[in-house]
């Protein structure tokens, strides 16, 4: 009997390490050894007994086989089934665990087999280096960030004329030629590209539309120098794969909620490490109404300020798409709500969405109505996306020591503001930016795992967002910008 | 029922390690709270069932029972038969895992206990914090390379 056992510190938090792990058939996008993997029979990667095939770097072919998988020790076994090596009776054991003084955490894998008495330094040797050791390097250098280019939004470096090279295929988009009103996107045809080699081309269904499309369409936010496409979130289907792609293949039901902006189009070429599969409980409509926000909610709530039972939050524009996730998310955290909205149909929805108090801002002093419900003392946290009307307004919502997120501005801009007065409460103030937090592939899929996993269980729900053509999309940005929408926009590609 | 947890990485072998904790009775000699030990009734410090009865600096006494001691998980289990903050049920595990990447350790402890809710909150910060990382960061200090 041999026994490996190697283990690691990687300086990243469990999470973010567990949601690249815990993907039975993601080793594929991750380990050097290992190239192109699938689970038989269609079955769910995390389901038990589920088998993965994957070929190696050398051609050769191993089946292994999920025996356990445990959310909560954040641990996996699993067997080899076939391999091209005696690798006899291999059962492995994969764990983690926190180190709580630093955002790091501890890797073991650890496994026992037999094999032939004259070969069993040689492949202890090569279980302990080559698969063991290359995947904690390997994982380290992802979760680094360094297979991939940071998706940073918005900054002057990540201006981008996201017009497609002269390439072999015609598509519909939407291309802005100026900054300026929803008059400048324009509809028209464009060329698009066959993928690089670490690139996918997907056959757009829905896109997303999002109030960053507004900030980078009036130039706002420097994302897009005219022409161009705007856009950062769709789902579709792969539709032809680069030569060094592995973990997806055409077919694949993906979406993404990232810069480059572009997403505007039926036909897009984009990086293959900003891709994640989409469930199958989730609709090509929700998924492309959903994913930004989804991804938004969860490091609002678990890393901008991490929300927890007993909290008392304040969501502006409850009734809004991030809103209405903020919302139910908040509430599953075991937090107490607060929504505010401006309309009293919104009213009664927020309050169906799970806000424990609901205050139309419209015809209310918020700030007096939050200090009123909370006794004086204010709350925790306020998330507040609608900037100039609600700013003043959000720091005498706040209890002493308190946090104001402010991601974003519909009501305008909030212009210049004396940082001394925070003083007042000692208030926190940060202005989360969206590509800081999903700068890695890691991350990426860390935060959509668990939004995935929130709707999954119910926790959070999403209503069918309001759809229109790829070609209205003028004037889905007049609905958005007028503020009169519940929930989400889409734009149909097809 | 209330749970901690905390965790560190020590730069020293976990052998090396393991021998300047498994000792019952040598919570003086690597613990910066606690003043003096001893192990009641002659009993041997790794004889399990046996009790270490020590006062800390501050004065408290506490009386713990070893239920479980193991060299080959470098695992230590013991419960609260006695102390001055007032938990029920307090069973705790201290245990060190190899990190065979550098030859370090990896130190974990946690406990499980009883308490009245309103206190629950303070009891875990202040045994995460103030007992088990003070101890933890002596240990990541006296090993440091």
């Amino acid at each position: 009997m041999v026994e490996v056992r190697r283990s690691t510190v990687v300086d990243a938090p469990i999470e973010e390490v567990w949601a690249l792990l815990r993907d039975f058939n993601g080793h594929d996008t991750w380990h050097p050894a290992v190239t192109r993997s699938s689970i038989e029979d269609k079955a769910p990667a995390d389901m038990i007994g589920a088998v993965r095939a994957f070929q190696l770097a050398d051609g050769s072919h191993i089946r292994e086989q999920l025996l356990a998988l445990s959310d909560r020790e954040r641990s996996f076994d699993y067997c080899i089934l076939d391999a091209p090596v005696p690798l006899m009776g291999y059962v492995a054991h994969v764990r983690l665990l926190p180190v709580t003084d630093g955002e790091q955490t501890f890797w073991e894998w650890r496994s026992k087999f037999t094999a032939p008495g004259s070969r069993e330094k040689a492949l202890e040797k090569l279980v302990a280096e080559d698969i063991y050791e290359a995947g904690f390097r390997a994982i380290k250098q992802l979760l680094r960030g360094k297979s991939k280019p940071a998706a940073s939004v918005p900054s002057a470096s990540a201006r981008t004329a996201p017009l497609p090279a002269k390439g072999e295929d015609s598509a519909q988009a939407i291309v802005m030629h100026a900054h300026g009103g929803p008059d400048v996107l324009q509809y028209q045809s464009i060329q698009v590209a066959r993928p690089q080699s670490d690139e996918v081309r997907i056959r757009q269904r829905f896109i997303g539309v999002n109030y960053i499309d507004v900030y980078m369409r009036t130039g706002y936010f420097n994302l897009i120098s005219p022409p161009g496409i705007p856009g950062m979130e769709a789902v579709g289907v792969i539709e032809s794969v680069g030569s060094s792609v592995s973990g997806f293949r055409p077919g694949d039901r993906v979406a993404y909620a990232c810069a480059p902006p572009g997403a505007y189009t039926n036909l897009r070429v984009m990086k293959a490490d900003v891709l994640v599969h989409v469930p199958d409980f989730l609709s090509d409509e929700i998924a492309g109404a959903s994913l930004l926000k989804g991804i938004t909610a969860s490091f609002l709530l678990h890393e901008v300020y991490r929300v927890k039972p007993g909290h008392v939050v304040l969501v502006h524009a409850a009734a809004g798409g991030v809103g209405l996730l903020l919302t139910q998310w908040a509430k599953a955290l075991g937090a107490t709500v607060i929504g505010t909205t401006s309309s009293e149909e919104k009213v009664n929805r927020i309050r169906q969405a799970g806000c424990d108090h609901a205050i139309n801002y419209a015809s209310t002093d918020f700030a007096q109505a939050v200090l009123d419900i909370t006794g004086g003392a204010g709350v925790d946290v306020v998330y507040d996306a609608v900037g100039r009307d609600t700013f003043e307004g959000s720091l005498r919502a706040l209890k002493t020591r308190g946090t104001l997120v402010s991601f974003g501005q519909a009501s305008g801009d909030i212009g210049l503001y004396e940082i001394g007065k925070l003083a007042n409460k000692s208030v926190t103030l940060s202005r989360p930016n969206y590509g800081h937090y999903t700068e890695t592939r890691a991350a990426i899929l860390m935060h959509a795992q668990r939004f995935f996993s929130m709707v999954e269980k119910g926790a959070v729900s999403i209503g069918y967002p309001r759809v229109f053509r790829l070609a209205e999309a003028a004037a889905a940005h007049q609905a958005l910008a007028e503020r009169n929408t519940i929930g989400s926009i889409v734009l149909s590609a097809e | 029922m209330a749970e901690v947890y905390v965790s560190s990485v020590i730069a020293a072998p976990a052998g090396a390690v393991w021998l300047a904790v498994r000792d019952f009775n040598a919570l003086p000699a690597w613990a910066p709270f606690v003043a003096e030990s001893r192990i009641e009734q002659n009993m041997r410090p790794d004889q399990v069932g046996c009790i270490r009865s020590f006062r800390l600096k501050d004065g408290g006494r506490i009386r713990e029972r070893l239920l479980a001691l193991s060299d080959f998980d470098m695992s230590c289990t013991y419960s609260i038969l006695e102390s001055p903050m007032g938990v029920e049920n307090y069973i705790a595990t201290l245990a060190l895992i190899p990190i065979t990447d550098g030859n370090a350790t990896l130190a974990t402890w946690k406990a499980s206990f009883d308490a009245p809710p309103e206190r629950e909150d303070g009891l875990v910060r202040d045994i995460g914090q103030n007992v088990f990382q003070a101890a933890f960061t002596a240990l990541k200090s006296r090993f440091g390379r």
